[in-house]
């Protein structure tokens, strides 16, 4: 009986992912308009969510880096989006986060636990002050505009860094490093005495997070039109993924992609339907979610299924 | 030629000396203990050997080869695993995955994941886990957990192994139990260092023996030898 189940997990799962990816691929052609922004939106904060964990919940360093990342994607996009095409654009923003990330990684992640959350905290409002400084200083303006460009493309676009994304999260999972960054978080000491490289495995897989987020920025930056330091290192962005994560719950890979889902779904309709109350409303379930879902959603769905399995064995 | 060797080997924290101007030397295949009172500086010696902590001054050579200052990964890499005093598995890890890591990541480089497998499955069969492959780690007993962490550090194939207080908190049959695995561990054609404290156990496993106090080495020599010494006795009991 459990040999059947397995098989049968081993075609569900990858059959369902791909009717998902295809619906989401024909979407812009069966409901253009506002569900394409609003679609795209969910996606774009399952890219943060899930870039985050792919560094933070197997080694329990917590960052709230992704808006500096996210900022910096923005930014190349603002600057160089104009000269160059969008592909390439998209490329650079990536990069340019990863090489900040590798920069700090290799500076920082020496520091363990709290130290570390408070400076990826300050990172994000020192990034902020200086891109301000420089573009006071330096450019004569506050903010800038991008050229707009049709919201299917961005959707493409945040579509195609998804998919990229989880293919990248499902391959790190599998490989020996996917291991080796869950024993970091369990005991660092025992993973560097068991031959395991922390230093290089810890600033590689942050710059890898790093990568997803700058991209998702720098085409987010085009749906934005207008950016300034404000508006691109919005600390929003660093602690949005963060509770997403939790909401979903971290165990399982679709943990998160469900907790960023239902999450900024929930928001978007909140804000429309609520403006005046859904930070209250957002705060209420978060509150909910931690006191009575520790695991999270994908928690919920495992008591769920295991109720299910023990009814199943009652019958029988 | 010894397979391991300290010259002047000295830590401080601040203006205490940890240890102090240490010279030893392990030879292939022996099991050497390493015994002294609380505090003697046992520990800190054992994170000088395999890269926690870096000697200043001094100098450790393994195979010949100088170690100072290397980095732990690179140590575990170049053959010295090593235990630890209060046990430090991947407590939510099932049993298997802890041992697959030293077999994934230890001395040798690309190792296929079948093999890894393979290999991570003898080892706990070897300390006598194969029951509970699929449990995390957390949830073993103490003894176990002990075992677990030596098949973990013998899953890096090493060629010395470095034994923190294997036996500490473990009743007279794992006691028993663990002293077997020594052996065995050195029938293997693996070279033990191990800091004991139940003397029975250090006095029938090990050929040699060395006594640090005050981060300074007092005695060396056979079991019989250090049983009979005056400054050892004078040590442990007073004068």
């Amino acid at each position: 009986m459990n040999t059947t189940r397995v098989d049968l997990k081993k075609v569900w799962v990858p059959a369902l992912l791909l009717i998902i990816l295809l619906l989401l691929a024909a979407l812009p052609y069966a409901r253009p308009g506002y569900t394409v922004v609003l679609v795209y939106t969910i996606l774009m904060y399952i890219v943060l969510t899930v870039s985050w964990v792919i560094f933070s919940a197997p080694t329990g360093y917590i960052s709230l880096a992704p808006a500096a990342f996210f900022g910096i994607g923005i930014y190349t996009s603002a600057i160089l989006g104009m000269a160059l095409p969008l592909p390439v654009v998209i490329c650079i923003g990536g990069l340019a986060s990863s090489c900040l990330a590798l920069l700090v990684g290799a500076l920082t992640l020496r520091l363990r636990g709290i130290y570390f959350t408070i400076f990826t905290l300050g990172l994000v409002e020192l990034i902020k002050q200086f891109v301000l400084w420089y573009e006071i200083k330096f450019s004569g303006t506050r903010g800038r505009f991008l050229i707009p460009v049709g919201n299917n493309t961005i959707y493409y676009v945040m579509f195609a860094i998804l998919v990229a994304l989880l293919l990248t999260t499902y391959f790190i999972r599998r490989s020996k490093y996917g291991l080796a960054l869950q024993s970091i978080g369990e005991d660092e000491e025992a993973a560097a005495h068991t031959g395991i490289n922390v230093t290089l495995l810890k600033v590689i897989t942050f710059a890898i997070s790093a990568v997803f987020i700058g991209a998702a920025g720098a085409i987010w930056a085009i749906r934005l039109t207008y950016i300034d330091p404000y508006i691109a290192f919005d600390l929003n962005n660093s602690f949005m993924p963060v509770l997403m994560a939790i909401f979903g719950g971290m165990g399982q890979l679709y943990g998160p992609i469900l907790g960023a889902a239902v999450f900024s779904y929930l928001r978007e309709v909140l804000i429309t339907r609520f403006p005046y109350y859904y930070m209250l409303l957002i705060g209420i379930i978060l509150l909910v979610t931690i006191l009575y879902l520790p695991n999270g959603l994908v928690g919920l769905i495992q008591k769920w299924h295991k109720r299910a399995l023990g009814g199943q064995h009652a019958n029988t | 030629m010894p397979i391991l060797e300290g010259e002047g080997v000295t830590r401080y924290f601040g203006g205490l000396a940890a240890v102090r101007n240490v010279d030893f030397y392990v030879s292939q295949g022996e099991i050497v203990g390493l015994i002294g009172p609380n505090g003697a500086g046992k520990t800190t010696l054992f994170n000088l050997i395999s890269g926690a902590l870096v000697p200043k001054p001094g100098a450790i050579k393994f195979k010949g080869e100088n170690i100072t200052g290397a980095k732990p990964y690179q140590i575990c890499k170049l053959g010295v695993a090593r235990t630890f005093q209060s046990v430090k598995v991947f407590a939510n890890m099932p049993v298997l995955e802890n041992v697959l890591l030293g077999s994934l990541f230890g001395t040798s480089n690309s190792v296929s994941s079948a093999d890894a497998a393979r290999e991570a499955t003898e080892l706990l069969e070897f300390v006598g886990l194969s029951a509970m492959r699929a449990i995390p780690a957390k949830d073993l007993t103490l003894a176990n957990q002990k075992r677990l962490e030596v098949a973990r550090a013998l899953a890096t194939k090493p060629e010395l192994l470095l034994l923190d207080e294997l036996m500490a908190g473990l009743n007279p049959t794992e006691v028993a139990q663990a002293m077997e695995l020594v052996i065995r561990i050195r029938d293997k054609g693996i070279t033990v260092f191990m800091i004991e404290h139940v003397m029975k156990a250090i006095m029938s496993v090990c050929d040699r023996i060395m006594v640090l106090h005050h981060g300074k080495k007092i005695a060396e020599g056979t079991p019989q030898e250090i049983a009979t010494s005056r400054t050892v006795v004078e040590v442990y009991l007073g004068e």
